[in-house]
């Protein structure tokens, strides 16, 4: 089993016009900058992106954001300082939203990877954000029924990476990484170092079975 | 009227972190409270993007860009710390792990009614964070806000006018001008900044302050 692919070029390659994106990261901590510029330069467009964030300055999903390939976002906290391109692109309407609480997106995924048919959480119970959904009251309490949230892909960043698809993380870059890449179709990791032996079995974060394409790319933001 | 600063402000929000607390420390003003902490108090700070220990700022030029905290900040992990994934976090969140949450406000409610997300201006775009997820699992959560907007309207109202994060979540209210609990009856008077009198600061507040 080797799931390495030798650049960030082909590691894109399967993603076409109009895919649904899972993108790791938080701040700019953990993204995978070097397939997105690949996924930039491939061209392909219509894109939904699930992230946190929505890119800042002109690197990250701001670069995909400014060359209008983003037809959708699907994130928790879209305003960062230096976010323009995200302002810029919903201000003119280019770009479609949709705000979701960050404890409720990271389990959304997760009930995507994990095979569940949604869950009951009380998070935004009576609030805008839980308008038109199912709600029900548990021992006094209010909760509102959210639904898996699938994704055709997802781009991770890790720091070291097996040929079988282990990954481990460094510090706060783990974030959405491990969760997005189970809750994916296909996923494809970058790792900062591909490592010739496999990873020891008790640092492994992200089990090789959800992981389809590792790729190396050392450079750090 | 006498405001405290932002520095006086968070200090005096540090005066009431027990020792041992697990703490959410919102964006923002909150970030500050941590500095303040009382010597021989313990407490370990959660930051939602995965770190339950955030150390103090590193020296300039040793910043890890992979290390940082909520406010995308560069930290470094205190004694004790540890690192976890999304699910974890707000886990530890939505759970009832958190012992205190320090959150900002744009408005907050007698009935305890918080609104820190939206505005009623939809060209700006709303930002959840993780805001509602801290208000409906995490027991205690304290407002640090100034008293009034900008424009001089109050933000201590008998209803929110704006977007709510969570319903009758609010323990606390720590301004530059008073303390103020929020209680069934509605907001209770704990204690005036030094230099204010009751009647200065009710001028400033739409719903009825109670002593």
């Amino acid at each position: 089993m080797d799931k390495t692919v030798a650049d960030l070029a082909r590691a894109v390659a399967p993603i076409t016009d109009g895919a649904s994106i899972m993108i790791g990261g938080f701040g700019s901590s953990g993204i995978p900058f070097g397939l997105i510029d690949a996924l930039c330069a491939q061209g392909t467009t219509g894109l939904t992106v699930i992230s946190n964030n929505a890119g800042a300055g002109e690197t990250g999903i701001a670069t995909l954001l400014k060359a209008g390939r983003v037809a959708k976002v699907i994130c928790s906290y879209p305003r960062t300082p230096g976010s323009i391109w995200f302002e810029r692109r919903y201000e003119a309407g280019e770009v479609a939203l949709e705000v979701v609480p960050q404890g409720t997106l990271a389990e959304r995924i997760r009930a995507a990877g994990a095979g569940l048919g949604g869950f009951l959480t009380p998070t935004a119970y009576g609030t805008r954000l839980a308008e038109g959904k199912e709600t029900r009251v548990i021992d006094g309490r209010g909760y509102v029924l959210e639904a898996p949230l699938h994704a055709d892909f997802a781009l991770v960043r890790a720091e070291h990476g097996d040929r079988y698809g282990n990954l481990s993380y460094h510090a706060t870059a783990r974030n959405f990484n491990p969760v997005m890449a189970m809750g994916a179709r296909h996923t494809i990791a970058e790792v900062r170092h591909l490592a010739s032996e496999p990873l020891d079995p008790e640092t492994v974060i992200t089990p090789g079975i959800f992981v389809q394409g590792v790729v190396e790319y050392g450079v750090r933001p | 009227m006498k405001s405290l600063s932002d520095s006086a402000l968070a200090a005096r929000v540090a005066q009431d972190i027990p020792d041992g607390s697990y703490v959410n420390l919102g964006i923002g003003k909150p970030t500050h409270v941590s500095a303040h902490l009382p010597e021989g108090r313990e407490v370990l700070y959660q930051s939602e993007n995965g770190l339950l220990g955030v150390g103090p700022v590193p020296p300039t030029g040793t910043e890890d860009p992979e290390l940082i905290d909520a406010s995308k900040r560069f930290v470094t992990p205190a004694t004790g710390a540890a690192y976890f994934d999304q699910t974890d976090s707000f886990a530890m969140m939505r759970g009832g792990h958190i012992d205190i949450a320090v959150l900002g406000a744009y408005q907050v409610a007698e009935n305890g009614d918080l609104a820190n997300w939206a505005t009623l201006d939809e060209k700006y775009p709303p930002a959840v964070g993780g805001a509602m997820d801290l208000v409906v699992g995490v027991p205690t959560i304290l407002v640090m806000m100034r008293h009034v907007n900008r424009d001089g309207s109050p933000k201590l109202l008998k209803t929110c006018s704006f977007p709510l994060t969570g319903l009758g979540v609010v323990s606390r209210v720590y301004t530059d001008l008073a303390v103020l609990d929020v209680t069934p009856a509605g907001f209770r008077l704990v204690e005036l900044a030094p230099g204010n009198s009751l009647d200065a600061v009710q001028a400033l507040t739409e719903a009825t302050i109670l002593t």
